[in-house]
């Protein structure tokens, strides 16, 4: 064997996670009208596009999650292998270079020398104080001033070449798939696509595929040869912590939210529900939670956590594994911690809907309570609970960064986009200023949680079946506007003498 | 007489989606000075629109393709924005339907009529303060000096629309645009609203546009009538002519629609279909597809108009003279309609006892205070209510909102727990029973609700709806085929293609959802329905709908109705006996006749003279009420009709009357006919 499989927890969690949306998906499939409602999640152009781009995110967090031990060249003398105390993951493997090639202080991106003078010893034994090369950015260039900006335009314009190509390759396959699937010919199915006239906007997705792997291409034409985005402090590629922070973003966001919403939902509605003694209770519950500064209860937690780990040394055998349990440890302490918003504004949703007389109708069937619960409020809170988790997403993700910031975020030797933020904060005090590591993060950043957000809008937008109609019926049936319109107003007068 | 305000030819769009909707379409009318024209419609026919137009407020989809809108010779439609702001609330006022939603809640109404005065008059801080008053005294807030400074949920709702009309009022406006003025309120309340217009109107000689719905309210209140259809006036003429002969079949249709009582035992007529889209260009007359006396030529022409008579005018084909018509124009309209086949009415077998019994039965809600929620004191919503229903019958309670009748129909159907009071169904004391013994009789009363759209939930398919209530009350063998087979029947049973069960609730309109809601009851074959106001949110035309449902329900199922409303009309049309109900109490019961022609009690009497009459069959005094609904947390002493009776005498303040009977079926809690007895 080359390698050692590890699992770590957080992994274990994210596999269970992945398991669960694929037999939800496959739960949808079998039943024609949930189909039909997420189908129309493939119908928005703006939700596609966006789930191109997480998709892609994603893709880059899974492959960082599926972690392994290589084993060391040298044997034991029994024929054991050695495995490395390292664990490396997919995404490890596939940028080596980005990993290994490590410079010895901060260089500005594509840079060819160090973005600090030092003093350089000459060959003839001479010191000078100048801008030393880097080891590896631009280090095949013989004359860097005059070969620089030629050599980058180039490289990156043969690996946009490339990028384009498989582009093309995509293209065609789609194309191919699709004429043979709608028993279409291939030039139909093209103009279609281009007409933009298919159902699912591939229009869009093309156009996002297309900038993607445009990028992707010259990027990864560039990094064997240059610091695309620069270096840190300690010379560390910033698209190489870039792309690790990704994961833990993911995570952070996912199972935080996962290990919240069974609290905020649970808690919410039967508060809203109930009312009584059972309101009372969970209100002081979230009240009381809530008045404690929740960042000194993260870091009383998290330094119990780190003492905990560091009297029990046996039972990591990886640095990774401390690191791993510390992230966990963290998402569950936030989790924790951060469902009292949500769960306040579930309340008040389900003391307004135990009020409508669709419930009440309900009570009057005899329904029971759970049924109540989860048939008729629970389906008519999901939009918010839908709004305020991916909300949440990104203010975890820069929760993260603040904890990172107090000491108590997560383990050192992860990289994040806290720690990434919290190490760029210093530089920015810099003259001249290093930016780069702070705008990568937050270009980064920037695209997870907007890609994030548009997503979920095309969901939520998608599933309420009022919305839903509406948009339908403006493509289909022209002629019956002036009824929906009315009825739309209706609702809405409805709505807001119910909201009194 | 000069007209104050002309429109001419208005055109509005509104552009919300790829086609224009043609909101308001060619629409001309003209108000003298002091005279009051009602534009009378269904929902979405374009009544609001026109008022916004006038206004020029349209929401920013809408836009004025075409006309003018002149008042006093000024065209509004060309004047430039900041000239408009000077003619709002100056020249022309609205007064619109929800007072409660149009005062502004954190402030005083004051400061909310001080806003209009700064704008349009120059006046010092004190000259401002008087004129309030002054308002305020106008239209009838009693201590306006002191009152000026509450906030709007101090006021009653009666009040804040005469806040509101305060506020209208306050620069002197020569056109008042009343966008259904009364439709939130009570009739003693509507009442007292339409007089003070009235009588302002009278005293300013102010122009008022009434638009509304409401067939009474204009014969109350109006000169001119305009009937509006589909973004257009198809009918228009003075009142007189107007309620002596409606000349479109579509106003026709619309009286034959209104419940009554020489109605009572057969079906009421019902105009088909809905409202045209009005994205579409008409090549023909508008109510072609849904007008009774349709001839080919409706299809083709639009018509165009044609004068009846003097000032009564009509957009129909059937009075243009140079048309040879086979039908003759002045036949009345056929009053039934399909489903009116008289059939012998199954006699529900008759048992001594009755199917409800309620007797002494109080709601109470506490009202809490302080931070250990000690209770201070209770909201008596019910109290002491006692009335029964027989199998196959309808018992009607009236009253105005706020008086406890939707509490009573919740708490019979252990929705609400009561707080003492037996309620009795076919000899079990429901609220004796724990949760899984009421769960077994659920299935035989059931609940319709007044808002068809919070009565049902958005997020689940018609089928579901109706098969809940089937299944968690298993009333049928659980079989999926046979549940499939009882969703169908019931679709049909209330006039629903079986199809629609697929859909999802806000696809149908009002009416219909009304129906799904009626289904989903029937679903588990109840004995006994309460009725919450179920047609108080719909049209004239969908109510006709809808009672006439239910009355074929009650022939053929046998179902008796608690009808819980308080449009006296329906309730003449409908019910065997009624229950007067006023702060909690019943005041006066007996059969329908009983009470509608000798009302005994002050209070009933008050409420059935102040519903506005489209005929006015009987020369009576309408009795005008003083003041609001008290409220229920603290109900006044002694008679809780005394405040506003106006034949209040000294004993009423000390002790609650006991019950009076006239006949076996008629008694009354009033101390007027307890001394007539003792005498």
């Amino acid at each position: 064997m080359f390698f050692d499989p590890v699992i770590l927890w957080t992994d274990a969690l994210i596999y269970l996670f992945v398991t669960m949306v694929l037999i939800g998906v496959g739960y949808v499939r079998r039943h024609p009208h949930l189909l039909a409602s997420w189908e129309r999640v493939g119908h928005s152009a703006s939700g596609m596009a966006s789930l191109t781009v997480l998709l892609f995110f994603l893709l880059i967090g899974l492959l960082d999650t599926v972690h392994f031990r290589p084993a060391l060249e040298q044997t034991h003398s029994n024929g054991e292998i050695n495995y490395s105390a390292d664990v490396l993951s997919v995404l490890d493997v596939l940028v080596t270079p980005l990993r290994l090639q490590v410079e010895k202080t901060y260089s500005a991106p594509l840079a060819t020398h160090l973005y600090a003078k030092e003093t350089i010893e000459l060959p003839d034994g001479q010191q000078t104080r100048s801008f030393a090369r880097l080891l590896y950015g631009g280090a095949h260039l013989k004359n860097p001033e005059t070969e620089h900006t030629a050599d980058i335009v180039t490289r990156a314009i043969r690996g946009a070449a490339y990028g384009l190509a498989i582009w093309c390759i995509f293209l065609v396959a789609l194309t191919t798939t699709l004429s043979y699937r709608n028993q279409l010919s291939f030039k139909q199915t093209f103009t279609r696509i281009w007409q933009r006239t298919t159902e699912i906007p591939w229009y869009a997705i093309l156009m996002t595929l297309l900038i993607l792997s445009l990028l992707v291409g010259s990027v990864s034409a560039l990094i064997g040869y240059y610091h695309v985005l620069g270096t840190d402090k300690v010379g560390q590629d910033v698209l190489y912590q870039s792309l690790k922070s990704i994961r833990v973003a993911l995570v952070i966001g996912t199972l935080t939210t996962l290990i919240m919403l069974p609290f905020a939902l649970l808690l919410g509605i039967m508060a809203g529900y109930f009312r009584g003694w059972i309101d009372d209770v969970i209100q002081y519950l979230y009240t009381t939670l809530n008045s404690i500064p929740s960042v000194l209860l993260i870091a009383a937690a998290v330094l119990m956590m780190q003492v905990y780990i560091e009297t029990h040394p046996e039972i990591f055998d990886t640095t990774a594994a401390r690191a791993d349990l510390r992230l966990l440890f963290l998402c569950i302490i936030l989790g924790i911690t951060s469902w009292t918003g949500l769960c306040r504004l579930l309340r008040g949703e389900a003391m307004k809907l135990r009020e409508l007389e669709y419930i009440q109708a309900a009570h009057a069937f005899g329904v029971s309570h759970w049924r109540i619960i989860t048939r008729h409020i629970l389906p008519n809170v999901m939009h918010l609970v839908l709004i305020a988790t991916v909300m949440d997403f990104s203010s975890l993700v820069l929760a993260e960064a603040v904890l990172s910031y107090v000491g108590v975020g997560v383990d050192p030797s992860m990289i994040s986009f806290g720690t990434m933020i919290n190490a760029a904060r210093l530089e920015m005090a810099r003259e001249p200023m290093v930016w780069w590591a702070l705008l990568s993060a937050f270009i980064f950043m920037l695209a997870l949680v907007l890609s994030a957000n548009l997503f979920a809008d095309a969901v939520q937008h998608a599933l309420d079946p009022r919305t839903r109609t509406l948009k339908q019926r403006h493509v289909k049936h022209r002629s019956e506007k002036n009824h929906l319109l009315a009825t739309s107003k209706i609702d809405n007068q409805a709505k807001s003498t119910n909201s009194l | 007489m000069n007209a104050l305000v002309e429109i001419n030819q208005l055109r509005t769009v509104l552009h919300t989606g790829a086609e224009p909707i043609r909101a308001v379409d060619g629409l001309s009318l003209k108000i003298n000075p002091g005279e009051t024209f009602a534009l009378l419609g269904e929902s979405g026919c374009g009544k609001s629109m026109t008022a916004l137009s006038i206004m020029r407020l349209l929401p920013d989809a809408g836009e004025i393709v075409s006309g003018h809108v002149d008042i006093n010779g000024t065209d509004l439609l060309r004047l430039p924005e900041l000239a408009m702001r000077t003619i709002r609330g100056k020249r022309i006022s609205m007064i619109f339907q929800e007072p409660m939603l149009s005062l502004n809640p954190v402030m005083t109404i004051a400061e909310q009529i001080a806003e209009v005065l700064k704008q349009h008059l120059q006046l010092s801080d004190q000259a401002i303060q008087n004129r309030i008053v002054e308002l305020l005294e106008q239209v009838g807030i009693p201590d306006a000096e002191r009152r000026m400074h509450e906030y709007p949920f101090q006021f009653s709702g009666g009040m804040k629309q005469r806040a509101m009309i305060a506020m209208a009022l306050a620069g002197e406006p020569e056109l008042l645009i009343a966008d259904e003025p009364t439709t939130a309120l009570d009739v003693t309340i509507q009442a007292q609203v339409l007089d003070l217009l009235r009588q302002l109107q009278h005293r300013k000689q102010m122009a008022i546009l009434l638009i509304t719905h409401d067939l009474g309210v204009v014969a109350e209140m109006a000169q001119q009538v305009g009937v509006m259809y589909a973004g257009e006036i198809v009918e228009s003429a003075a009142r007189e002519d107007f309620f002596n002969q409606p000349r479109h079949p579509y106003s026709q249709q619309l009286f034959a629609s209104l419940p009554e009582k020489n109605k009572r035992n057969q079906a009421l007529a019902v105009i088909h279909g809905t409202v045209p889209s009005l994205a579409q260009t008409f090549t023909g007359c508008r109510f072609a597809n849904r007008c009774p006396k349709v001839m080919s030529l409706c299809h083709q022409t639009i018509p165009q108009w044609h004068l009846v008579k003097e000032n009564h005018q009509v957009r129909c084909h059937l009075y243009d003279d140079s048309i040879q018509r086979t039908a003759n124009a002045e036949t009345a309209i056929v009053t039934h309609s399909d489903n009116a086949e008289k059939e012998q009415k199954i006699l529900p077998n008759v048992t001594d006892s009755p199917l409800l019994q309620v007797t002494d039965l109080q709601v109470h809600f506490p009202i809490r205070k302080g931070l250990f929620k000690r209770t201070v004191g209770h909201v008596r919503a019910v109290d002491g209510v006692s009335l029964q229903i027989s199998a196959g019958k309808t018992l009607a309670l009236v009253g105005e909102s706020g008086c406890g009748k939707t509490t009573i129909g919740k708490s019979i159907l252990q929705l609400i727990p009561p707080t003492s009071g037996g309620v009795r169904f076919k000899n079990q004391e429901l609220t004796k029973l724990n949760r899984s013994q009421l769960h077994k009789i659920r299935a035989q009363f059931q609940i319709i609700f007044q808002d068809p759209y919070s009565s049902l939930n958005p997020r689940m398919r018609i089928r579901e709806i109706l098969q809940e209530g089937m299944n968690a009350l298993r009333v049928n063998d659980q079989s999926d085929t046979h549940l499939e087979q009882e969703t169908d029947a019931l679709l049909q049973r209330v006039g629903l293609p079986v199809e629609v069960k697929w859909r999802f609730p806000h696809e149908f309109s009002g009416g219909q959802r009304q129906r799904i809601a009626i289904a989903r009851a029937l679903a588990v074959n109840p004995e006994l329905l309460v009725c919450d106001e179920p047609t108080s949110a719909l049209d004239v035309s969908v109510q006709a709908q809808i009672l006439n449902l239910l009355k074929s329900l009650q022939d053929h199922l046998g179902i008796a109705f608690l009808f819980i409303t308080h449009n006296i009309a329906v309730v003449e049309y409908l019910a065997d006996e009624v229950a007067v109900m006023y702060l909690g109490r019943i005041v006066e019961r007996g059969l329908v006749d009983e009470i509608m022609e000798t009302p005994k009690h002050p209070y009933t009497q008050a409420l059935l003279s102040s519903v506005p009459r489209i005929k006015p069959e009987r020369e009576q005094h309408i009795i005008r009420l003083q003041g609001d609904l008290p409220s229920p947390a603290a109900p006044p002493s002694g008679c809780h009709f005394h405040p506003r009776c106006p034949k209040a005498m000294p004993i009423c303040r000390e002790s609650y009357p006991t019950s009076n009977a006239f006949s076996n079926t008629h008694t009354t809690h009033c101390f007027l006919y307890s001394q007539e007895s003792l005498s």
